[in-house]
């Protein structure tokens, strides 16, 4: 009887609620499960979010949110990132120990979200001249993250993070597997191995890591999901009325139009 | 070059917040003000990928990013004040908080600046509201980080120079609708360490008005 009382006692696990197609979601997934920290899993739908979500994340109201055991909780994937290296110090750290290396590690955590992403949104939300001006903003991306590896930051690593996995593998790891599947969907080629070399051997080795073929989808299911979206963003953007391929070019960091693509998390 | 440089923009509040960690940290450092219609080598080579201030220069290496910067200055001076506090939680939060000032301070603010009409009235709601939830945070503490300026504190303290600008285009008052925040930004003005780095609010009006006259939506 006292050894049950005392489970039940034992404090609740952290809770993630999340969206299986979001890349925010999977990088605290993959972080977790680098941290052999153990977590139960909600996942949401963004169609209709629950009331734990629009309670713990008022300010968003997006996936995912970490809820800790006490019921307090955290939004914003990069956060939690920091927050499980602090809380947890035993447990393998993702953040570099040096100031300077932490600093920019998260310099090219923001170029993920800021840049790098929504380029890669706009190629797979456009079509025409619009699509190629995105493209070329994706290449110039990537160019600036290869001469990272090749001669700058990160020169000689296997990983961002050096010998294993660390906080940028996971950040621009989780959204680069969307690389390929957009390059199916929409016939077009984003990372050449030959233009990327570095990077396209990092994707690999990040890919082949078992954490992570634990934390990413089926490459059926992210194709299925994948075809849909281009089809009813392409349907948006006719229906607003501008033409799919007008010449204007794309922003650099122009994200997928309308409110509905913020939740429908291809937010890589 | 002294060992810590500060690539910078008087007027800028992302600038004013690695001053004032600089400051609140006794750190000694070089002030470089940059011309951004005619970028130095020295930005150029520092911050290659965006090209923009605040770069922090240290043994000259460079730190790229405010928040970065400050982060970079608490941790490589990991003397007192502490900017993040101790408790993981409570990082996260003032994390959690300093990049919502970024997301939506800014924002609101530009709009406010620039905008005219029914747009101009929607950035005045969303400031209010943006600097209600900043007021909620807050509470009834001396500063966001406790007893002593943090990381949210740094992160938020420039912005009070352009609140006049706020009010004069959106045509509202900060300390009617947020009275402990309006408390909180006269409490910051009166130590040193933030009031050597922000700008007059009188000039950053002025400033604002040069940025309409040349950017704003007509």
């Amino acid at each position: 009887m006292e050894k049950a009382a005392a489970a039940e006692n034992k404090a609740a696990p952290l809770k993630l609620l999340g969206s299986w197609a979001s890349s925010y979601t999977h990088r605290v997934q993959l972080a977790l499960r680098l941290k052999g920290l153990e977590f139960e899993y909600a996942e949401e739908d963004l169609g209709s979010k629950s009331e734990a979500l629009l309670r713990h994340n008022p300010v968003y109201k997006k996936v995912p949110v970490l809820v800790l055991p006490d019921g307090r909780a955290l939004a914003e994937s990069a956060i939690m990132l920091h927050y499980l290296d602090d809380a947890f110090p035993a447990a393998r750290q993702l953040l570099p120990a040096d100031p300077f290396d932490r600093a920019v590690a998260r310099f090219w955590c923001h170029f993920s979200d800021d840049k790098l992403g929504p380029a890669v949104g706009a190629v797979f939300a456009s079509t025409g001249e619009e699509q190629e001006a995105a493209v070329r903003q994706v290449h110039e991306n990537l160019a600036l993250l290869e001469a990272e590896l090749r001669e700058g930051a990160f020169k000689g690593r296997r990983f961002f993070g050096g010998d294993e996995v660390g906080f940028l593998d996971v950040v621009l790891g989780c959204g680069s597997y969307w690389l390929a599947v957009f390059e199916e969907v929409t016939g077009v080629q984003l990372v050449d191995a030959d233009a990327f070399p570095l990077f396209h051997a990092w994707l690999r080795d990040f890919e082949a890591q078992e954490e992570v073929r634990e934390t990413i989808p089926s490459v059926d299911r992210l194709l299925d999901y994948a075809r849909g979206l281009r089809q009813m963003l392409l349907a948006m953007a006719a229906g607003a009325g501008a033409p799919a391929d007008a010449p204007t070019a794309a922003p650099p960091s122009a994200a997928p139009p309308a409110p509905a693509t913020a939740d429908i998390a291809v937010d890589i | 070059m002294a060992d810590v440089v500060l690539l910078d923009l008087w007027v800028s509040p992302f600038g004013q917040r690695c001053r004032i960690a600089l400051a609140a940290k006794g750190v000694a450092y070089e002030y470089r003000e940059q011309d951004l219609s005619n970028k130095s080598e020295l930005l150029l080579r520092s911050n290659p990928v965006h090209r923009m201030i605040p770069v922090l220069l240290h043994g000259g290496r460079p730190v790229c990013e405010s928040l970065l910067i400050v982060q970079y200055i608490d941790e490589a001076w990991p003397v007192a004040p502490r900017l993040l506090p101790g408790d993981p939680y409570a990082r996260a939060q003032a994390r959690f908080w300093a990049d919502f000032v970024d997301k939506k301070i800014f924002d609101c603010g530009t709009r406010l600046w620039k905008c005219n009409g029914a747009a101009l009235e929607q950035a005045t709601r969303d400031m209010i509201e943006a600097l209600g939830a900043l007021e909620a945070e807050l509470g009834g503490k001396d500063y966001f980080g406790g007893e002593d300026l943090g990381f949210l504190d740094v992160a938020l303290a420039p912005f009070t120079a352009w609140f006049r600008t706020y009010e004069q285009c959106g045509g509202f008052a900060v300390a009617e609708h947020c009275p402990g925040l309006a408390a909180w930004a006269d409490r910051c003005r009166g130590r040193d360490d933030v009031a050597s780095a922000l700008t007059d609010p009188d000039k950053v009006y002025e400033f604002a008005l040069t940025l309409k006259e040349k950017f704003g939506d007509k």
